[in-house]
């Protein structure tokens, strides 16, 4: 996430520490399944994916999120906080229903990323960081995604959005709020080139 | 060459089991069970199969240095946290062919004595984890993985192992330290990975595109491999083609195949687009230095490109025409660099973060000439003092951009402005902050 040019880390804001929180019957047996895939003394090495899960649930990780989760893989909150601060993926703030993640490194901005990223900032009316006030959108951006061939690359949540052309982002905006993911171009949703 | 890593991947569903069997697939994998392990890593070894992540260190070494009489458990790591800015090879292959890569892992494992391959898939390929994780299910309910694999009393298992957003979990210690649950850091080395790898256990960390060539060396034949492309650099190639290119996409061949043609040729990336000139070219992915035009016209192997005085890394050859300002593409680059870094060595985390300041400092046009030698001061004081290749890598953009590019630096400097100002970039001050 995005902590503002210039401020030092110690100004950092502690993850919340939000409602109590317990996976779900089913999400704790998914995780549990999961945990067969590692030896059985080595149940940490699940640790990424039952935050995943614990976001997935909640939205974002929240300090019981956290605790919870220490629990379940056996080990310690402080475990999970060193981890969930270091990957890129895990929120600790709530953010909108669309996460739109514009590729920024090299491929992308060669194709044009910064101009993505500008007119989504005028479309939405939110910097790089920030949520709108409605919950809906959250712009952020990311590094290489790994599809530079069909640049510039914009994920939004779980989805690639490819070749998104600078001046369709009103476009894009538009088809999430009334299509949602449908709306998306992602080649890999037809598979096909 | 007709394409073998790629072969049939526009065809619909050719990530589907039937289709990959209908093409022949799993019989390599059948055939190495026939054989001694021994007799495996010796066929990869006569193969010179270089490793396709970045290194090119022998995969049949790597193998053969996986201490067999350990009494613990082995494995192999399959590394898909494909990151390097400009790579997107591996996704393509888990993408439209993941059996070949299942099969690479099942005859590596049999060779090395491993039951289990965890394929470290990076956290942004959503849609690629769920096709291996179908594709995995369909090859388990086949035979082909599980208990007693086609009937050879072999037993073996792949998992996927989701990432969650590092570009360091590439690196082969740091990618087992992230799959024992922890920060993606890397490891002081030795001992190495073969040694004491994942649980502390022996372990091969082995690139996707790396394994999906294995079954072609067991089924054709080592020699035949060898021979394919220039010595030493044998076997068909994936090279991933972005930027300023008509066509940008994955191209196979094998590695004889010049630079040039890759960016030019209309079987390829078919040229520069909308009439513009080259400017340079990142061969390899993002770390690695850049060539100019009259440095490109050779053959895209590993050798011969380190002896250009660059590297072909991960093959991930970016293009830039001549609208692009190269301080610019320096600070977007150690932007990226200085995200990434793990923070575990000084002179990187603190390093990458310093460079990018002075270099967006000089791009916004507040530079100051003497900032030149403190960049390239910065960038030999990070090279080799890391424990893994990020430092080296983080500081080359800078050397080679400012050894090639001095003058567009000192202009800037001069002018108190960007001087190559492209119509594609941002039209103000750079809109997103500083992370």
């Amino acid at each position: 996430m995005d902590y503002g040019r210039g401020r030092h880390k110690s100004a950092r804001q502690l993850p919340e520490e939000g409602p109590a929180f317990v996976y779900t019957a089913e999400r704790r047996a998914k995780l549990e399944d999961i945990c067969t895939r590692y030896p059985t003394e080595q149940r940490k090495s699940a640790i990424l994916a039952a935050i995943y899960l614990a976001q997935e649930q909640q939205g974002y990780l929240t300090r019981n999120a956290m605790r919870h989760v220490a629990e379940v893989i056996g080990c310690t909150p402080a475990d999970v906080e060193d981890v969930v601060s270091f990957y890129t993926m895990f929120y600790t703030r709530p953010v909108g229903r669309h996460v739109l993640q514009v590729c920024r490194t090299l491929s992308c901005a060669l194709m044009g990323a910064e101009r993505v990223t500008e007119e989504l900032t005028k479309v939405l009316g939110i910097k790089p960081g920030e949520t709108d006030k409605a919950g809906e959108f959250t712009l952020l951006e990311v590094e290489c995604l790994g599809a530079c061939d069909r640049a510039p690359v914009v994920g939004v949540n779980d989805h690639w959005h490819e070749c998104q052309a600078p001046d369709a982002a009103r476009a894009l905006v538009e088809g999430l709020r009334s299509k949602g993911a449908a709306s998306l171009t992602g080649c890999h949703l037809k598979v096909e080139k | 060459m007709e394409p073998l890593l790629t072969a049939g991947i526009r065809q619909p569903n050719s990530f589907s089991l039937d289709t990959y069997v209908k093409r022949g697939g799993y019989q390599a994998l059948k055939k190495s069970l026939g054989m001694t392990p021994d007799a495996v890593i010796d066929a990869v070894k006569a193969s010179g199969l270089r490793g396709r992540g970045g290194a090119g260190f022998p995969t049949g070494l790597k193998w053969q240095f996986v201490d067999k009489k350990s009494p613990k458990p082995k494995y192999i790591c399959c590394n898909a946290d494909e990151s390097e800015p400009g790579t997107f090879k591996d996704h393509l292959l888990m993408e439209r062919n993941p059996h070949l890569l299942f099969e690479g892992c099942l005859i590596g494992c049999f060779a090395i004595a491993a039951k289990i391959t965890y394929i470290y898939i990076r956290g942004e390929f959503w849609h690629v984890q769920e096709i291996l994780e179908a594709e995995l299910a369909k090859a388990r309910a086949a035979g082909y993985l599980g208990k007693n694999i086609m009937g050879t009393g072999f037993d073996c298992e792949i998992y996927v192992h989701r990432g969650a957003g590092a570009y360091e979990a590439g690196e082969e210690t740091a990618l087992i330290e992230s799959l024992e649950g922890k920060r993606a850091q890397p490891r002081l080395k030795p001992p190495f990975p073969a040694v004491e790898g994942l649980y502390g256990c022996p372990t091969a960390v082995n690139n996707v595109e790396t394994l999906c060539n294995v079954p072609l060396i067991i089924e054709r034949g080592a020699d035949w491999f060898a021979k394919v492309g220039p010595e030493k650099n044998g076997g068909p190639k994936l090279f991933c083609v972005s930027g300023h290119v008509k066509k940008p996409g994955t191209f196979e061949a094998p590695m004889d195949v010049s630079l040039k043609d890759l960016i030019y040729d209309d079987k390829f990336a078919g040229g520069i687009r909308g009439g513009h000139k080259l400017k340079c070219v990142i061969p390899g992915g993002s770390s690695v230095p850049v060539l100019m035009p009259n440095e490109i016209d050779i053959p895209a192997s590993f050798d011969a490109i380190a002896k250009a005085g660059s590297l072909l890394g991960s093959a991930g050859i970016i293009v830039m025409d001549e609208t692009t300002c190269m301080v610019w593409a320096a600070e977007n680059l150690l932007h990226f660099y200085r995200h990434e870094s793990c923070g575990k060595c000084t002179p990187c985390r603190e390093g990458a973060a310093w460079l990018h300041n002075i270099l967006g400092k000089i791009e916004r046009g507040d530079g100051q000439m003497k900032d030149l030698d403190l960049l390239l001061s910065i960038s030999n004081n990070i090279l080799g003092k890391t424990l893994c290749a990020f430092g080296d890598a983080a500081a080359t953009p800078v050397l080679s951009t400012v050894k090639l590019f001095r003058a567009e630096y000192e202009a800037h400097i001069k002018e108190g402005k960007c001087t190559v100002p492209a119509p594609w970039r941002s039209s103000g001050a750079r809109v997103g902050a500083a992370h």
